[in-house]
């Protein structure tokens, strides 16, 4: 982002302080807030019986006649070009239809970036793709083989010999830190922050504390690879892709291979896990390429060590936070500055330094971000980008200010509980952090705790507690559309291209769309998954379910008023306006009246029409430009630390959210605690190993990055405040990342509290406690 | 030799070096059993062979010629009505992408039949005597072959309580 | 992969003929297959051995005979195996996922290769157990997994196996076949340290194939033995350390003590040193505390893995102090 977005941003801002809400998305509350049937139930997710029948379909289970296998060769240099290329023994190896380097590969376009201002842009970074001998990072793609089998495919892949003119390489992070860029913007957020003298309160402080937080490269890690199966038909391109991005995917691909929109057609039905790394790479483009130039289908199924070379993973980071406070323990200055790796062709912001933004009222502020600039394939957005971390240093300092204060973790954070957005001085939309915190608190038995660390033990085994808090803001995309069609029987049947990677999408919009047309569930379908249907922005920055959930309801406003009309005058509802009928029973109703009601299927039947279709759309996320709209979370573990091994256990996790209304409180309940336990990863071993001599990612497979097994989760609970945001669809606000936050630091803090050990270096590995 | 898959018998591939996996999945079309790492890191793959749970990534599929295959698709019954842990999974939702999905519950079937038969683990306080009581602890650590991304751990051990509690009356 | 032709062994002698004349053996190929798969071994041919007899028979003086093809799930699971050598069969279980136990052999294991990660990354590092004379990027790297002691310039990679530091321990016999007859080694001395031959991790000649494993009559202290194993994550990882311990007392004192520690070296290590200091000892910490010093004298960690000598140290004294406190 540029100083001019910067200005603007800050203009409509300042606009919108003024206006008033009632001319805003969110004015007035959404009326399912409170009139809920199918919504707040446990419904099971509709897709789990062919989930666990494995008759659900992904990317690469697509069967294709004459189908190609495409395997990947990556650079083995970080920067420079290649010299030579001999691609003689792999073409002439068994079953080898084709092999594709810069020498043969179509022309084609570079990526258009993600990007908040470009709804079908898709790209992770804005390199050219194997259209040069350039090399930009070690595990670049430098050639594509396609063959009749995997097997073959494979095995010629070993065969291509290349020779690398290899330049300096910018790939230590230390060093890369003296000529760090700071950008003027990160997200939509200005970067640099100074208010309120903060570095003069801080010297002054009666209480404070002062560290360097660090943690490292991580991976998605989604348990299916990414994969595509491709194919060209009449010049029209249909991919059977694994994204989290349908229409940025196949709008990408459009201007990448000069198609116009509608000949792109991309079907992603079930995700096996997203997380972040499932968008637009290079495979999908390349896997797109080559069967152009092979002229027949082409499944690229990516290795787990093409996934490392391939999808980027969150950059490590390296965080000061400087935190003071008056002797009541009222915070007067928090300082925040840090680094994390952002390569020159990288699109990705790792926002940590906004989380203290408007987490806890405080005098003043000191907050920036830098980027490394290093030459490493580009890094990406992975749950809970910018939080994730930044609760892990923020959250670890308040502990640190609490033990330093004497005061209990959650008196300190009562203390600064924020009323309104402490930076902008903008309203809440809704917040409840300290109503989470004694939900927590009860749950897991905070009394317990003993404030001096070390303190109890078991055996071998060093007890304690620890919290933190966990936030993500709330963000609803504009574009985002669905369609809803009323049947001849008064079924409805809604369709977007939003996208299933475990959510429970059309599980909770099904519910949804259930209640705002006054429906039993069983009388409404939801598919999604595909281009084909009507525009639909990304899954990511837990914005889906209020995108969808605010198109679904702009379409059903366009369809009571589009019934109305069909109505006409022999109908109960004759000259009601569309603002005083509702939906109810199968039907709409006089809101006035509830006798005077006529169903969908009798309007349509003397109409004679056998559907009616309205399409909504979720307008500009104007609401939060005036309010300040955070989750928050209160996370809690109890675990064990060996004084012999070092090793750490987790005994129990509790999350108490403060997200607004709760959907569907069994598939809530996953997300939550799915999102929980990649903290818990995070906090206990999860890292990718860069090796900085070489920019090389050594840690290639699952053996070596270290995602948590059964045995390592514990049992968690989670509970929620369940109180309406009154300025979102449904109340609710999104739930798939804010689980992740937090987490890292509860665990942190809670060794701290078994051990008397403060460990500010993530993972938690059992070298660091011994 | 022919290969026994979910009781059809079906031919061997040409290539030795097919993986038993990508028979079931590029040669049957049998995809039910996924593919996530492809070198036995994950258990995503996990079928039954001769009823004991293994890799069929880290199997040739040459491997199992003269032998008995079952996947999740050979799990329901006759009439399609599901497994009772393919029940217990959606009631408890011990899922959420559903990729881990099928190898977690061949996983658990097989687990299952070892712990009926006395077999210890590495949490088993009495190694000669075997598992005492089924705890969450013995449940995680036999299943701990199975990773899961999404987080679906608490239900997938509910799921496999409620299987072993059901089929144990 | 390269392409390969597959055999299922008749016998024991077509085996052996097939392995002299360069096949590759294949067991349950939980390792080949994902070695061949990845390129860091090649083989034009495999003969499968894992249907040939596989049983686990008791001897006359109370020992025991494995076959190479019994399954590491099968002999955790046996009976005398949890009775008589109770660490054998917490460091089977110990390893790798149920899955896995299920395919793999006894012999497949003890000849299973590093997880060194440079080991495995064909293109784009160096390691001179793959390629002799390439130079070792782990010495200098990422090496929190390695070995502190018996390591040379050469290699600094570890032996990744639960079992064979339990068959170190209870004095396990490899027994070997070959074109020129059948041969047996301890299996303490069948891995041999990397020196300048890291390539050669073995005393297994070309041509020869494992086919059993006994193990001795059980003592006091192999009944009394424990497997402990420490690493990242609570399950299904590779070891930071472990510990295969076994104690018995007389009269107060030490009468026999066995300790092996793997995730230190290129080989199971039999704790010798440590073993000989504890004899006739009082069991108590700090005698343990000095056993095991004695033994970790000559380590020499690496950049990434100095932590594994004090690891080592405290987990041998609590594997031993539980073992003296243990009611036989």
């Amino acid at each position: 982002m540029t100083k001019l977005q910067n200005a603007i941003i800050g203009g409509v801002r300042a606009v919108l302080g003024q206006v008033p809400a009632s001319w805003l998305p969110g004015g007035t509350p959404d009326p399912l807030i409170d009139k809920r049937v199918a919504l707040g139930g446990q419904q099971s997710r509709i897709d789990g019986p062919d989930k666990v029948r494995g008759a659900a379909r992904f990317a690469a289970e697509v069967a294709m006649e004459d189908l190609l296998y495409a395997a990947f060769v990556h650079s083995t240099i970080a920067r420079g070009r290649i010299a030579d290329l001999d691609v003689s023994d792999a073409e002439a190896a068994p079953g080898v239809a084709l092999v594709m380097t810069y020498r043969n590969a179509p022309r084609i376009g570079v990526p258009p970036p993600i990007g908040l201002t470009n709804l079908k842009a898709a790209g992770n970074h804005t390199l050219p793709i194997m259209q040069d001998p350039e090399i930009h990072w070690n595990g670049q793609v430098v050639a594509v083989v396609l063959a009749e089998t995997r097997e073959q495919a494979d095995h010629a892949a070993s065969l291509v010999r290349v020779r690398y003119d290899a330049a300096p390489a910018r790939t230590r992070f230390e060093e890369g830190k003296a000529s760090a860029s700071t950008p003027e913007s990160i997200l939509v957020e200005r970067n640099r922050l100074d208010k309120g003298n903060a570095g003069q309160k801080f010297a002054q402080a009666a209480a404070k504390v002062d560290g360097v937080y660090t943690t490292p490269w991580e991976s998605h890690a989604p348990i299916e690879p990414h994969a595509a199966t491709v194919a060209w038909r009449d010049g029209k391109l249909i991919m059977h892709d694994a994204t989290q991005m349908i229409h940025a995917t196949a709008g990408s691909l459009a201007k990448i291979f000069g198609l116009k929109a509608e000949d792109v057609h991309v079907s992603s039905p079930y995700v096996g896990g997203g997380f972040g790394a499932k968008a637009l790479w290079d495979h999908q483009i390349l896997g797109v390429a080559a069967a152009k130039l092979a002229g027949r289908p082409v499944r690229v199924a990516l290795s787990r060590a093409s996934m490392h070379r391939l999808i980027g993973g969150r950059t490590r980071t390296e965080q000061r936070v400087a935190l003071a406070a008056d002797a009541d323990g009222k915070l007067t200055a928090l300082l925040h500055h840090g680094y994390g790796v952002k390569p020159r062709h990288s699109v990705c912001d790792e926002g940590f330094s906004l989380t203290g933004r408007s987490l806890y009222a405080c005098e003043s502020f000191d907050i920036v971000q830098h980027n490394v600039e290093l030459d490493l394939l580009a890094n990406s957005f992975m749950r809970g980008p910018g939080e994730t971390p930044g609760t892990f240093a923020i959250e670890c300092a308040m502990d640190e200010l609490a033990h330093a204060l004497g005061m209990d973790p959650i008196e300190l954070r009562r203390r600064n509980a924020a009323t309104r957005d402490p930076v902008s001085g903008a309203p809440h939309s809704q917040s409840a952090m300290m109503e989470a915190y004694d939900l927590g608190a009860a749950r897991i038995g905070w009394y317990r705790r003993s404030a001096e660390p070390g303190t109890h033990r078991d055996g071998e085994w060093r007890l304690g507690m620890g919290c933190a808090t966990g936030t993500f803001p709330f963000t609803r995309m504009p574009g985002t559309s669905a369609r809803i069609t009323l049947d001849a029987n008064g079924d409805a049947h809604v369709a977007s291209a939003a996208q299933e990677m475990g959510m429970g999408t059309a599980t909770v919009q099904r519910q949804h769309a259930a209640d705002r047309l006054g429906l039993p569930v069983d009388r409404v379908t939801v598919t999604i998954g595909d281009s084909r249907l009507p525009f639909a922005s990304f899954a990511g920055g837990s914005s889906q379910t209020a995108s969808l959930a605010a198109a679904i309801s702009a379409a059903s406003g366009k369809l009571a008023i589009q019934l109305m009309r069909l109505a006409g005058n022999d109908t109960p509802l004759a000259g009601l306006k569309p603002s005083e009928v509702e939906f109810a029973d199968g039907g709409l109703r006089s809101v006035e009246d509830p006798a005077r009601h006529e169903s969908f299927a009798s309007i349509l039947r003397r109409a004679g029409r056998g559907e009616l279709s309205a399409i909504g759309e979720s307008g500009a996320p104007l609401e939060v430009l005036k309010y300040s709209m955070h989750s928050t979370s209160a996370i809690f573990c109890e675990l064990r630390v060996s004084e012999v091994t070092g090793e750490i256990r987790v005994d129990r996790l509790v999350g108490a959210f403060d997200c607004g209304r709760i959907l569907n409180a069994k598939t809530a309940t996953s997300q939550f605690k799915g999102g929980m336990i990649m903290g818990l990863g995070m906090a206990l071993t999860e890292e990718t190993l860069l090796d900085e001599r070489t920019g090389r990612i050594m840690s290639t497979s699952l053996a070596d990055y270290h995602v948590p097994v059964h045995l390592d989760v514990p049992d968690i609970d989670v509970l929620w405040t369940d109180i309406p945001d009154p300025r979102t669809p449904l109340g609710a606000r999104g739930i798939g990342e804010i689980g992740t936050t937090g987490v890292a630091a509860a665990v942190a803090n809670a060794v701290f509290n078994a051990t008397g050990k403060r460990v500010r270096d993530l993972p938690l590995t059992l070298d660091k406690l011994l | 030799m022919s290969i026994r898959v979910n009781d059809t018998e079906v031919p061997p591939p040409d290539d030795a070096r097919v993986s038993l996996l990508d028979l079931l999945r590029e040669h049957l079309h049998l995809t039910g059993t996924k593919k996530g790492c492809d070198q036995g890191a994950c258990g995503a793959c996990t079928v039954l062979l001769d009823g004991n749970r293994v890799l069929s990534c880290l199997t040739l599929a040459v491997q199992a010629e003269g032998r008995e295959v079952r996947t999740i698709e050979g799990l329901a019954g006759a009439n399609g009505e599901l497994h009772v842990l393919q029940r217990a999974f959606v009631e408890r939702d011990g899922l959420q992408c559903g990729y881990c999905t099928p190898g977690q519950i061949c996983s658990a079937i097989a687990m299952a039949e070892e712990l009926r038969r006395g077999d210890p683990s590495y949490v088993t306080p009495d190694i000669a005597a075997g598992p005492a009581a089924v705890t969450r602890e013995e449940i995680r650590e036999r299943m701990s072959g199975n990773l899961c991304r999404c987080g679906a751990h608490n239900g997938i051990v509910e799921a496999i309580e409620l299987m072993l509690a059901e089929t144990a009356a | 992969m390269t392409p390969l032709r597959y055999v299922r062994a008749a016998d024991k002698v077509d085996a052996l003929a097939r392995v002299s004349s360069g096949a590759r053996c294949l067991g349950g190929g939980t390792n080949l297959v994902d070695l061949l798969r990845q390129n860091v071994e090649q083989a034009s041919e495999l003969v499968d051995i894992s249907r040939l007899h596989g049983a686990i028979q008791e001897r006359d003086d109370g020992g025991l005979f494995i076959d190479a093809s019994v399954t590491n799930a099968a002999l955790a699971a046996h009976p005398l195996v949890r009775r008589r050598y109770p660490v054998l069969a917490r460091a089977l279980l110990a390893g790798a996922s149920a899955q896995i136990r299920n395919m793999a052999t006894v012999g497949g294991n003890i000849l299973q290769r590093t997880r060194c990660t440079y080991f495995y990354d064909v293109d784009g590092a160096r390691c001179n157990k793959r390629q002799p004379g390439a130079g070792c990027d782990a010495r200098e790297g990422f090496n929190r997994y390695h070995a502190i002691l018996g390591a040379s310039d050469q290699c600094v990679a570890t032996h990744p196996s639960d079992m064979c530091v339990a068959l170190a321990m209870l004095d396990a016999v490899v027994h070997l076949s070959g074109a020129s007859g059948d041969r047996s080694v301890p299996l303490a001395d069948f891995h041999v340290p990397p020196g300048a031959t890291p390539q050669v991790e073995t005393v297994l000649l070309p041509g020869e194939l494992i086919t059993g494993v006994e193990l001795p009559p059980p003592t006091d202290a192999m009944v009394r033995s424990d497997y402990r194993k420490v690493r990242d994550r609570s399950s299904y990882a590779f070891a930071l350390v472990s510990v295969a311990g076994g104690l018995a007392l007389a009269e107060g004192r030490v009468r026999e003590a066995r300790i092996a520690l793997g995730g230190v070296a290129a080989k199971p290590w039999r704790a010798r040193r440590a073993e000989a200091a504890l004899i006739g000892v009082a069991p108590q910490s700090d005698a343990f505390v000095a056993a095991i010093r004695e033994e970790l004298a000559d380590a020499r960690p690496l950049s990434g893995n100095g932590f594994k000598i004090g690891l080592v140290e405290r987990t041998v004294v609590a594997v031993l102090t539980a073992l003296a406190g243990a009611r036989a």
